[in-house]
C-alpha cells in the first residue's frame, strides 16, 4: 500500500492543522490557569494573607451526647459527667517534648503515660488534637489554665465521660463503654469520622454495644480560627451534632438491687420476667463489678483480680452460663408425655427407688421410693423414676420440640452480649455432634435435666412465664428509645391443651405449698400472693456406684466447685400469674434450700412497691426474715449510694 | 554548498547526533525539575536528605535514560510500540493480580530493587502504539468506523484495568492522552461530537433522573458524586486540602513569602505538601511571579514540541511527540485545576516538580522519545 506525494502531503496539512488547533486549546487552557492564579494570589490576596498570617483555620469535631440509659421508671443506670481534661495540638506545639516535661510537672502523669502520649500526638497528623490527661480535678484544671502561656498547643477542654451510677447492679447488663480500638475498626467499610479521635469512647458489652448505635448520635463540627501559638481565637462556625437517644429498659433499678443484694456473695443468677409482655424486670448475676472501672482504664490488679476470681465476677450468668436444669426441666417433659397422649395426669407410676435398664441403674433422688406416684405428686416430691418411665414412652425428639416451644435451646434477640443458645438434645443433634445414636439412657438422664441438656437462667424465666401464661412470651430487655414506647405485640397462645397446662400448674402449686412439697418452706402465705415453682438440683460430678453403696457424700462436705447447682423456677401470684422467676445458685447445694428463698424474697420485692412484706412469710419465719431483710446492703433509693459499710 | 550545510541535510550519526537534539527543551526541563528541587529543599524545611537528595538522583538518572533514548533511531522505537504496548498491558493484568498494596491500591510491581507501575509505562506506550497505528494506517481511512474502533479499544482496555486499581487520575490521564493522538491524526470530529454528546447527555440523565424511580445509581453513589464535586460538603477530608491549599496560594500574593518562609506548609497545613499540592508551597513562598513564571515554562515546553511536531515531517514521530506533549500537558492542567479549587480532587501530580521517581524517570524516558523523533527526522 504505497502511498502518493499528494495523499501524504494532504494528511501532513490535517496533522498540521490539527497540531495547531491543539496548540490553541493548550494555551486557552494555560491562559485560564494564569487568570485562576492571578484572581487567586492578587484580588483576593489579602483575605487570604489575614487567614494564613493573623489565624489558622481549623476544623474540629464535636462529639455527641451520648444517650442515657435508664431503668423502666427513669432511673439512670448509664449517664454522662463532665470530665476535665487536656489536649494537645503538635502543630501549635512545637516541641512536644519540652511542653509535656511542663505539663507532666504539675497535673499527675507517669513517665510511661507521657511516653505513650508524646508518642502517639507525633504518630498523628499534626492538627488532630489528643487528649493527654483526663479525670482532673478543678485544681489541676486551674493549673494548666493559668499555666497556658508557658504551654503552647495545650488546651484545657471539658467533655464527657460515661458515668454509671449504680455502678454493680448494672455491669452485666448495661455493660460500659471504652475507647475505640484497631479490633472495633476492623471490618468498618466506612467508619464513622468520630471513631477516629483518640480515646473516643464506644460500647464494649452488653446494651451499651448492642444498641451503640442508637446510643451514639451523629459528630458536630466546628471551624475555628487558632493564631500561629495554636490557641483557639475564636469559632467560625458551628454545626452541632445529633445527641445520642436515650434508652429506657425494661429492668426495674430497685428490683435489680435488692435481688442482687439478695445474692450476695454467691455465684448466682436471678431473672425475674413479667409473664403478660416479656418484660426483664430483673436480669441479676452476682457476684458483679463496678463498670467505672473500665471506663477510666482498669489497672492490671484490679483486672487480675477479676479474670482469677472462680466466681468469675465478670460472666454474665443470666445470659451466659449454661446449666444442665435438673428437676426444673420435669414440666417440659411431663407436658411432651401429655400432649403426645401417652401419659394423663391420673397416670400412675410406681418408684421403687431406681429402675434397671440394661446394665444401668438409674436411681431416684429419694433413696426408699415414692411407692405409687401421679403427676401431682411427681411434681411436687419431684420423682425421678416417674419422669424415667415416661420419658422412655414418650422420646427424645417429642421432649425436646416441647422445650423448644417452651423456650429452651434458643437465643433471644436481646441487646446483650454472649447470649447462650444452651442445649436442647434430640436424636439428630447426637449424631452430628458425637457421631453416635441417641441411647435410652440418654433418654433417661434428659427427662429430668441432666445430661446434654443445659439451659440459662434467662431461657429458664421465659419457659417459666410460658407455663405460666399459656402464651409464647418472648423477653424485652428495651422499653422507649427516647420517649418512644416500642410497641409489644401480644404473644401468641402455646399450642398446648388448658388442661395439661392447667395439670403442671397445679403440680408446681403442690411443690410451694403442699405439706410434701419439696419448696414448702418457701411458700407464701399471703393469698393473694401465692407463688407455684418447682426446684431443682443439678449435679456436676457423677456419683460412683461404690460412692453410692457407702453412702452418697453430702454437698457439705465436698469442695464449693464440685458441689450441685442449686436451682428454681416459679411465678406468682398463682392464680393471676405476673411475674416469673428464675434463679441458679451454682454450687448451692439443694435447690429447695439455696434457690427457692432467694426466688420467693425477689419475686416478693417485684409484686411489692418496697421491701417484700412481711406477712406474706409463714409466721415462724418472719424473725429470721426481718433481720436478713434488715441486713441487706441496699442503695438509697433516692440516691442511690450504697450503705457506709458497717463496723465490724 | 558548504561541507557543513550538507551534512545537515543527513541524519547525524554516531556521538554527534547529541548536537542536534532539541537543547532548548532539554534546558526547560532542567530548569524545572531544578525548581522542583528547591522546593522539596524547603518544604523539608532546609533539610536535603530528605526529598530533594533522592529526587535529584532519580533526575541524575531520568537524564541519562533520555539521553540513551534519544540515540536509538526514532525507527527502532516505532517498530518497537507494539511489543511495549503488550508488555506494559501484561504488566497491568499481573499487577491487577498479584500487585502489592500500597496507599490501599494496587499499583506496583516489586522486582526488589525497583517499584514498577505498569500504569506509568502504559502512558507512553500507549502514545507509541497509536503513532504507530497512525503511521501504519491510510489516512484516508483514520475516520472510518473500524479503523477508529481499533483505536479506541487500544486505550480503553488498559484505561479499565488501570480503573480498577482504582487509580482514577491516571486513568483519565490515558483517556485524554490517547483521544488527543486520534484528535491529531484526523480521525473525524463528528466522532468527538458523539462522543461528547453522549458523555453530556448521560451526566445529565444521571442528574436529571436522581430522585425518581428510575436513577441510575444508588443514593450512597449520588452522595459520593455530590462530595467529589462540592469538597467542601466534606469539610474534614477532601474539603480541608483545598481550604488550606487555597489559603497558602492566596496568601503568597504578589512576590510570596520568601524562600523558605511560607507558613502554611511549615505547619504542616498541608496535607501531601511535597507530592500532588507541591504548586501550592511555590505559590506561598514565590507568589504570583514564581507560579506564573512556572506556568511559563511549562507553556515554552509545550510550545517547543509542538513546533518539533510540525517541524518533523515523519507521522510517526509528530503523533509521538504530539502524545508526550498531551500527556505532559493534561498532568499539569488537571493538577493545576485541582490545587486551585477549580476541579475535584484527583491524585495527579505536577510533572517534574512533585516528589516521585517512578513518575519522573517516565516522563525523561518520554521526552528522550521525543528528542530521538527530533534527532532523526527526514531532512
Amino acid at each position: 500500500m504505497k502511498r502518493t506525494a499528494r495523499d501524504t502531503e494532504a494528511s501532513n496539512r490535517t496533522l498540521n492543522r490539527r497540531t495547531l488547533m491543539l496548540g490553541g486549546a493548550m494555551g486557552a487552557m494555560v491562559a485560564v490557569l494564569g487568570a485562576r492564579m492571578r484572581y487567586l494570589q492578587i484580588d483576593q490576596a489579602d483575605e487570604f494573607q489575614l487567614l494564613a498570617e493573623e489565624n489558622r483555620i481549623n476544623i474540629r469535631l464535636i462529639p455527641p451526647e451520648r444517650g442515657i440509659i435508664m431503668d423502666r421508671n427513669g432511673k439512670v443506670i448509664a449517664g454522662n459527667e463532665q470530665n476535665y481534661r487536656v489536649v494537645i495540638t503538635r502543630e501549635a506545639a512545637g516541641d512536644v517534648d519540652l511542653v509535656m516535661r511542663r505539663l507532666a510537672a504539675i497535673i499527675p502523669m507517669t513517665a510511661e503515660e507521657m511516653q505513650a502520649s508524646i508518642d502517639e500526638v507525633k504518630s498523628l497528623r499534626a492538627f488532630v488534637p489528643v487528649t493527654v490527661a483526663e479525670r482532673l480535678t478543678w485544681e489541676e484544671f486551674s493549673k494548666v489554665a493559668v499555666n497556658a502561656p508557658a504551654l503552647p498547643g495545650v488546651v484545657p477542654e471539658v467533655g464527657q465521660s460515661r458515668r454509671y451510677p449504680l455502678d454493680t447492679d448494672f455491669a452485666h447488663v448495661v455493660g460500659y463503654v471504652g475507647p475505640v480500638s484497631e479490633k472495633d475498626l476492623e471490618g468498618l467499610e466506612n467508619p464513622d469520622p468520630l471513631l477516629r479521635i483518640p480515646k473516643f469512647q464506644i460500647g464494649k458489652i452488653g446494651v451499651e454495644k448492642w444498641m451503640e448505635d442508637t446510643l451514639r448520635g451523629e459528630a458536630g463540627t466546628k471551624r475555628i480560627e487558632v493564631n500561629s501559638a495554636g490557641r483557639v481565637m475564636r469559632e467560625l462556625e458551628r454545626q452541632e451534632g445529633t445527641p445520642g437517644l436515650d434508652i429506657r429498659l425494661t429492668i426495674d433499678a430497685d428490683v435489680q438491687n435488692f435481688a442482687q443484694a439478695r445474692l450476695g456473695s454467691e455465684s448466682a443468677a436471678v431473672v425475674v420476667m413479667d409473664v403478660t409482655n416479656g418484660d426483664i424486670i430483673c436480669c441479676a448475676s452476682s457476684p458483679s463489678f463496678d463498670p467505672n472501672l473500665f471506663v477510666r482504664g482498669i489497672s492490671h490488679a484490679d483486672y487480675a483480680a477479676l479474670t482469677e476470681n472462680d466466681h468469675r465476677p465478670l460472666a454474665n450468668k443470666t445470659v451466659s452460663g449454661a446449666y444442665p436444669p435438673g428437676s426444673t426441666f420435669k414440666m417440659v417433659t411431663a407436658l411432651a408425655a401429655l400432649e403426645a397422649g401417652v401419659a394423663t395426669p391420673e397416670t400412675k407410676v410406681s418408684c421403687p427407688g431406681y429402675i434397671e435398664f440394661g446394665e444401668r441403674r438409674f436411681h431416684c433422688w429419694k433413696r426408699s421410693g415414692h411407692g405409687t406416684v401421679r403427676l401431682g405428686r411427681s411434681l411436687s416430691e419431684s420423682c425421678d423414676v416417674y419422669y424415667y418411665e415416661i420419658a422412655q414412652k414418650v422420646g427424645i425428639d417429642k421432649i425436646a420440640e416441647m422445650g423448644r416451644r417452651l423456650g429452651l435451646g434458643q437465643r433471644f434477640d436481646i441487646p446483650m452480649s454472649a447470649i447462650t443458645e444452651g442445649n436442647m438434645p434430640d436424636k439428630a443433634w447426637k449424631l452430628e455432634r458425637h457421631k453416635q445414636e441417641w441411647r435410652i439412657g440418654d433418654t433417661i438422664n434428659a427427662s429430668i435435666g441432666q445430661g446434654y441438656v443445659l439451659t440459662s437462667p434467662l431461657q429458664l424465666a421465659v419457659m417459666t412465664a410460658r407455663i405460666a401464661s399459656g402464651r409464647q412470651i418472648v423477653p424485652r430487655l428495651v422499653r422507649m428509645v427516647q420517649d418512644r414506647e416500642l410497641p409489644v405485640a401480644e404473644a401468641p397462645a402455646l399450642d398446648i391443651a388448658p388442661e395439661h397446662l392447667a395439670a403442671v400448674r397445679q403440680g408446681m402449686y403442690e411443690v410451694v405449698n403442699d405439706e410434701h412439697g419439696t419448696a414448702k418452706s418457701s411458700r407464701i402465705v399471703d393469698p393473694a400472693l401465692v407463688m407455684a415453682g418447682k426446684t431443682g438440683t443439678s449435679q456436676v460430678r457423677n456419683i460412683t456406684k461404690a460412692e453410692r453403696e457407702a453412702g452418697v457424700i453430702s454437698n457439705d462436705q465436698l469442695p464449693w466447685n464440685r458441689r450441685d447447682h442449686a436451682l428454681f423456677v416459679g411465678y406468682a401470684p398463682y392464680d393471676n400469674p405476673r411475674y416469673a422467676v428464675s434463679v441458679v445458685v451454682e454450687h448451692g447445694g439443694g435447690g429447695s434450700t439455696a434457690a427457692a428463698p432467694i426466688a420467693r424474697d425477689v419475686i416478693l420485692r417485684a409484686l411489692s412497691d418496697g421491701l417484700p412484706p412481711l406477712d406474706a412469710y409463714p409466721s415462724s419465719q418472719r424473725g429470721r426474715i426481718e433481720t436478713m431483710l434488715k441486713e441487706l446492703p441496699l442503695r438509697d433509693p433516692v440516691t442511690g449510694k450504697p450503705p457506709a459499710p458497717t463496723e465490724t | 554548498m558548504s561541507f557543513l550545510e550538507y551534512r545537515v541535510k543527513q541524519a547525524p550519526t554516531g556521538i554527534r547526533k547529541i548536537l542536534y537534539m532539541n537543547w532548548p527543551l532539554v534546558v526547560l526541563v532542567t530548569a524545572v525539575a531544578s525548581v522542583g528541587f528547591l522546593m522539596l529543599y524547603s518544604i523539608a524545611g532546609g533539610n536535603l536528605d530528605t526529598w530533594a537528595r533522592p529526587q535529584m538522583e532519580r533526575f541524575a538518572v531520568g537524564m541519562v535514560l533520555m539521553f540513551a533514548v534519544a540515540m536509538v533511531p526514532i525507527w527502532f522505537w516505532r517498530s518497537m510500540a507494539g511489543v511495549a504496548y503488550l508488555v506494559a498491558f501484561v504488566l497491568l493484568l499481573i499487577v491487577e493480580f498479584f500487585g502489592t498494596v500500597g496507599m490501599g491500591a494496587q499499583r506496583w510491581i516489586d522486582l526488589g530493587f525497583i517499584r514498577l507501575q505498569p500504569s506509568e509505562m502504559m502512558k507512553f506506550t500507549l502514545v507509541m502504539v497509536l503513532a504507530a497505528y497512525y503511521d501504519w494506517l491510510d489516512p484516508k481511512r483514520v475516520s472510518r468506523p473500524l479503523y477508529v474502533l481499533i483505536p479506541v479499544l487500544l486505550i480503553v482496555t488498559p484505561t479499565v484495568l488501570v480503573l480498577m486499581q482504582p487509580n482514577l487520575g491516571t486513568s483519565l490521564m490515558l483517556i485524554l492522552a490517547g483521544a488527543t493522538v486520534m484528535f491529531v491524526a484526523g480521525v473525524s470530529l463528528w466522532y468527538f461530537g458523539a462522543v461528547l454528546a453522549l458523555g453530556i447527555s448521560a451526566i445529565v440523565g444521571v442528574f436529571t433522573l436522581r430522585g425518581t424511580p428510575w436513577q441510575f445509581l444508588h443514593d450512597y453513589q449520588y452522595k459520593r458524586i455530590d462530595t467529589f464535586l462540592d469538597p467542601s460538603a466534606d469539610p474534614l477530608g477532601a474539603g480541608y486540602n483545598i481550604i488550606q491549599a487555597k489559603i497558602a496560594l492566596g496568601s503568597g500574593g504578589w512576590s510570596g513569602k520568601g524562600f523558605m518562609q511560607g507558613t502554611q506548609s511549615r505547619l504542616n497545613f498541608l496535607p501531601e505538601k511535597h507530592t500532588d499540592f507541591i504548586f501550592t508551597t511555590l505559590a506561598e513562598e514565590f507568589g504570583f511571579v514564581g507560579a506564573f513564571s512556572l506556568l511559563g515554562l511549562y507553556a515554552l515546553i509545550l510550545g517547543f514540541c509542538l513546533v518539533a511536531a510540525l517541524q518533523n515531517r515523519d507521522r510517526f514521530s509528530s503523533l509521538l511527540i504530539i502524545g508526550v506533549a498531551a500527556n505532559f500537558f493534561f498532568y499539569i492542567a488537571v493538577n493545576l485545576s485541582m490545587v486551585m479549587g477549580m476541579a475535584p480532587v484527583v491524585g495527579v501530580p505536577l510533572p517534574l516538580l512533585s516528589y516521585g521517581g517512578s513518575a519522573m524517570m517516565v516522563l525523561l524516558v518520554g521526552f528522550g522519545l521525543v528528542q530521538s523523533a527530533h534527532v532523526h527526522r527526514p531532512r
